[in-house]
């Protein structure tokens, strides 16, 4: 029972870390129409910013604080100097210009960082453990990455649900043009949302940063993942990408955990112990290939 | 004809043409055997960004997936030559039959969808087949598999300039049938569809069926690329078809010019000039600045995507 | 606007094509690794340790300059495959060496061995296949096969008397031959068994949590660079450190030590080489490497360096001239150099006979992270597949 307590909080942390990077790309694309392939790239620049600051402080919420901004300052940068003028057109010209930024991102930072990857410690008072239950221990660190991805959801639902900013949001993300002849300050309101997407990708990117390693490219393969779980969601959809993404990261853990033994009820040991990695793999791409089958628009995606 | 000889284009891909013609002799007069091998690559990729542009390009139906048919077509290929079948006879009717098969199944189930929803599930299918590949523990999992050329008695594939022949030939005929179809009335089906569906549903054109007909061709040409690379390399791995090299091919596509008939072709010379030149290029302007030539391949794709509307094709266009 | 842009990548190409044909007054060695992506710093301690073997030969073989094309294969087969490719057929150089994949190796060996005749010295990947059926008369390695380094962790396991064991790696084909490798010589109880998504896992708390729940007395890895770090963190934050002691192979190394940090203090694994062997060559790298760079080399550079000198060896013998390849191969097969293990020899299929160590991962005297010999666990060592191997 501690076990299985311990695998499902396993799997909401994995599912909230991907939800933050995956809310940012889903913001930009419904309300923009942007498909950015360089979100992943943000996810990295956040945590090579978030390294610099966290040495340079000796402090690791001093250095996040910092991070954040400086994460959104490029973020709005990026959107004003190549990304706005990729708004009006078609999802090819995009995704051409966003590739290029990957290769240039990933080498700039090469450039800027060296080869080597950096690592960024827990903080001290969060490398102990956690008892969630009495004579259950869980790393207090992934137990904050817990409690810091609930509440990055509950602000971001309020900030969609209930601002005015959030209005405009989904106002944008069901008919653009309308807001923009409501004398709206598109430029602004894009910016913004650019630079909020930045944020969330810098913030998994710094949250991910201890338990990974922080290395050139890292933001590459995790995209994709980001994308099928907004592509479960429905594209554009908040609740969409946050139910996708706990979705995904309960299928991922029930596929590493539970599935070799599961297999062992069906098959000899020696074959189930090579099945299970193979079928896990694929596991999320199968269920993003049924859900699109059954429902070609996402969970909770407009329907056409 | 005439006419049409004085559009830049036109004369550009017409030298473009016959360069390639020659070029296993050129690389021999030169002693360049690399070029050819460059070149080599360049043909192949090009067949299957030729038949990426057919779906992409005409049907509006972005495939985040086409590498998978690198995979499909080089490991039907692969697999019977482990297995001891080296006749190209019977290798080369296997892998397009199992390309055109995947191109079927495949098709049905994506086309129920539409725009980036069919971007992913492209994705998720193509991922499908990299992981299945990577597991294939018997015919070298994720290290693949080396393996010998397919034999046909006529042509020695191990001989570069034949191989070389092969693939252009192999080549001009994808142009030449891509081309026709896109001008004939399924094509021009095809087309409409692209800018608007509801209006051909509603003449009573089977758009559905026009557009899995068109993922199959696509499909099978894929294939053939994939029987190419395999039969180049002499070697076969499921890093084929990761989604990097689809977007390689979706890239291709887009900066040669979407929808353009020989727009695929100026995209992977330009692709692969890019890779082979600007590193030497920058490493002559100062040395040591080639290791990040991504540095500046990268602003050039923005460049392209935000300046060159319709890609090369549409800076080879005559100045209205 | 138009055509120029083409034009100009037609003078280009032209200009690439009338380069001079490299004329042989230099010995030209070609370095095929991985130079960006995550992976880059592998390949820049590579790198490093040849140019230190370039300058400890002078600059010179022979009297002739020593010129290196390095290329970066970018993690990929297919790339790797082209660099060679184009080290062979443009730069025409002697000798391909490096290779941190066994994939892009795979993938480069009939371009360089049998199509271009030149001889491929792997200065790390070693898969099972190239040492057995698929050996190659142009085919040497500086390093190991696969197999090697975990069965002689294996062998430790059983002397230390490790009861039990669960075995952890990436999904792949190194990765399965590597514990393949401990699970043949170790004859404790296997717990379980692990295999993780490559190369895109990040968070391993779902096996962790498995290990946990086993309670074995060791835990064996295998996760290559950046991959390595993050096991190894996150071992230590899930407090399994204080209950189950891990060993590895090729997962803490000096690459991966500056992100570990004192997470690794008191891990063991095996290695064929490491920085604290002592003969004087050895003593010499490492001290010029850390005086150079401020860090540890790594076994990738040390077998990089072996390689440089391996061919420097062969080319002294014939004077520079390396025209034929027959006595190219059988100077190189000498292995008549000093290499930083010691003695050196290679077996029928030209890879090394070598020993095994056990390392433990300590802080120096200056307090930086590295890892000292404290055994021996194989002694001469030959792979499990020679004897598949033709060549005799």
């Amino acid at each position: 029972m501690d076990y299985l307590l311990i695998q499902v909080l396993n799997g909401v942390q994995l599912g909230l870390l991907m939800f933050l990077l995956a809310a940012g790309l889903t913001l930009t694309f419904g309300i923009m129409d942007l498909v950015n392939l360089a979100h992943g790239s943000l996810y990295m620049v956040g945590a090579y910013l978030a390294w610099t600051f966290i040495t340079w402080t000796d402090s690791f919420v001093l250095g996040a604080l910092l991070a954040l901004p400086a994460t959104f300052v490029v973020g709005v940068l990026l959107e004003m100097t190549v990304v706005r003028r990729l708004y009006a057109r078609d999802h090819l010209d995009q995704v051409l210009a966003t590739f290029g930024l990957i290769l240039f991102f990933n080498d700039l930072v090469r450039l800027v960082w060296g080869p080597a990857g950096k690592s960024i410690a827990v903080p001290s008072f969060l490398s102990h453990t956690v008892q969630i239950l009495p004579g259950v221990p869980y790393p207090a660190y992934r137990f904050a990455l817990i409690v810091v991805g609930s509440l990055v959801a509950l602000l971001l639902a309020w900030l969609v649900a209930r601002t005015r900013m959030g209005m405009l949001i989904r106002a944008g993300a069901s008919n653009r043009r309308m807001i923009a002849a409501l004398g709206v300050n598109i430029e602004l309101l894009f910016s913004l949302v650019f630079g909020l997407g930045a944020v969330f990708a810098g913030l998994a990117g710094l949250m991910a940063a201890p338990i990974a390693s922080v290395k050139i490219g890292m933001g590459d393969d995790i995209l994709i993942l980001a994308f099928v779980i907004i592509v479960i969601g429905g594209i554009g959809s908040i609740k969409g990408a946050f139910v996708a993404a706990m979705i995904v990261g309960q299928i991922d853990i029930v596929g590493r955990a539970f599935l070799p033994e599961l297999l062992k009820a069906f098959l000899p040991p020696a074959s189930a112990s090579a099945a299970a990695p193979a079928i896990s793999q694929v596991l999320i791409y199968v269920l993003m290939a049924a859900v699109l089958v059954w429902r070609p628009t996402g969970l909770f995606g407009q329907r056409t | 004809m005439i006419e049409r000889l004085k559009q830049p284009r036109a004369i550009v891909t017409a030298l473009l043409l016959v360069l390639l013609a020659v070029l296993p002799l050129l690389t021999q007069a030169f002693d360049q055997r690399y070029l050819l091998s460059v070149g080599t690559r360049i043909v192949i990729w090009s067949i299957a960004a030729v038949s990426l542009n057919m779906i992409l390009g005409y049907g509006g139906l972005v495939s985040f997936g086409h590498a998978a048919f690198f995979g499909i077509g080089g490991y039907a290929v692969g697999i019977l030559s482990a297995e001891g079948i080296q006749s190209g006879w019977i290798q080369w009717p296997v892998a397009l039959a199992v390309s055109i098969a995947w191109a079927t199944l495949v098709g049905a189930l994506s086309l129920r969808t539409r725009g980036v929803y069919f971007i992913m599930i492209t994705l998720a299918f193509a991922q499908l087949v990299y992981y299945l590949a990577s597991g294939l523990e018997g015919y070298g999992g994720d290290d693949g598999l080396n393996i010998s050329r397919s034999r046909f008695g006529i042509i020695d594939l191990r001989d570069k300039a034949q191989f070389y022949w092969l693939c252009f030939a192999l080549l001009c005929g994808t142009l030449w049938f891509c081309g026709r179809l896109a001008h004939s009335r399924f094509g021009y089906v095809l087309r409409g569809a692209k800018s608007n569906e509801l209006r051909m549903t509603a003449l009573g054109f089977p758009v559905f069926q026009v557009r899995l007909v068109a993922c199959i061709i696509a499909g099978a040409f894929g294939g053939l690329a994939g029987i190419l690379l395999a039969n180049e390399g002499a070697y076969v791995s499921p890093a084929m078809m990761s989604w990097v090299k689809s977007g390689d091919l979706i890239v291709i596509v887009v900066l040669g010019g979407i929808g353009v008939r020989f727009g695929p072709l100026y995209g992977a010379v330009v692709f692969f000039a890019l890779e082979e030149l600007l590193k030497p290029f920058l490493d002559l302007l100062h040395k040591g600045w080639g290791e990040y030539w991504q540095l500046a391949f990268g602003p050039l794709l923005v460049i392209v995507a935000l300046y060159a509307r319709g890609g090369m094709a549409s800076l080879l266009r005559a100045r209205e | 606007m138009t055509a120029k842009l083409f034009g100009s990548a037609t003078i280009a190409l032209a200009a690439l094509a009338l380069q001079p044909a490299g004329a042989q007054q230099s010995v030209k060695i070609g370095f095929v690794s991985t130079f960006s992506g995550p992976q880059a710093a592998i390949g820049e301690d590579m790198r490093r340790s040849v140019e230190l073997a370039k300058e400890h030969l002078g600059g010179k073989i022979a009297g002739k300059p020593i010129e290196i094309v390095y290329e970066d294969d970018q993690f990929k087969p297919d790339v790797g495959k082209a660099r060679s490719e184009k080290l062979v057929q443009q730069d025409k150089v002697s000798f391909v060496a490096g290779y941190i994949w066994s994939n892009v190796l795979l993938a480069s060996l009939k371009t360089v061995t049998d199509e271009g005749d030149t001889i491929l010295i792997s200065a790390n990947a070693g898969p099972s296949q190239i040492a057995g059926e698929l050996c190659n008369k142009n085919y040497f390695s500086t390093s190991w096969q696969n197999d090697q380094t975990p069965m002689a962790m294996g062998d430790y396991l059983n002397t230390k008397g490790v009861k039990s064991l669960y075995v952890v790696g990436p999904n792949y084909a190194a990765g399965k031959d590597m514990l393949a490798g401990v699970k043949r010589t170790y004859k404790g109880k296997l717990l379980g068994e692990d295999y993780t998504k490559w190369p895109d896992q990040l968070d391993f708390s779902a096996e962790l949590t498995k290990i946990a729940q086993a309670k074995p007395d060791g835990i064996f890895i295998f996760y290559p660079g950046a991959h390595g770090v993050q096991f190894v963190k996150q071992w230590v934050q899930a407090g399994l450190n204080k209950t189950v002691p891990l060993y590895q192979v090729f997962s803490i190394d000096a690459i991966t030590l500056p992100q570990q940090g004192e997470a690794a203090l008191g891990t063991l694994g095996a290695q064929e080489w490491v920085n604290d062997l002592p003969n004087e060559q050895n003593k010499r790298y490492v001290a010029d490497f850390k005086k150079k760079h401020n860090v540890y080399p790594s076994y990738y550079g040390a077998q990089s360096y072996d390689a440089i000198m391996l061919i420097a060896s062969a080319a002294e013998a014939l004077k520079g001239d390396l025209s034929n390849k027959d006595k190219v191969r059988a100077e190189l097969k000498k292995a008549n150099f000093k290499s930083l293990r010691g003695d050196f020899k290679f077996n029928t299929n030209q890879f090394p006979i070598q020993n095994f160590y056990i390392q433990e991962t300590v802080k120096d005297a200056a307090g930086m992270m590295t890892v000292k010999t404290i055994a021996t666990a194989v002694k001469d060592g030959k792979d499990a597949y020679y004897d598949k191997c033709s060549m005799k």
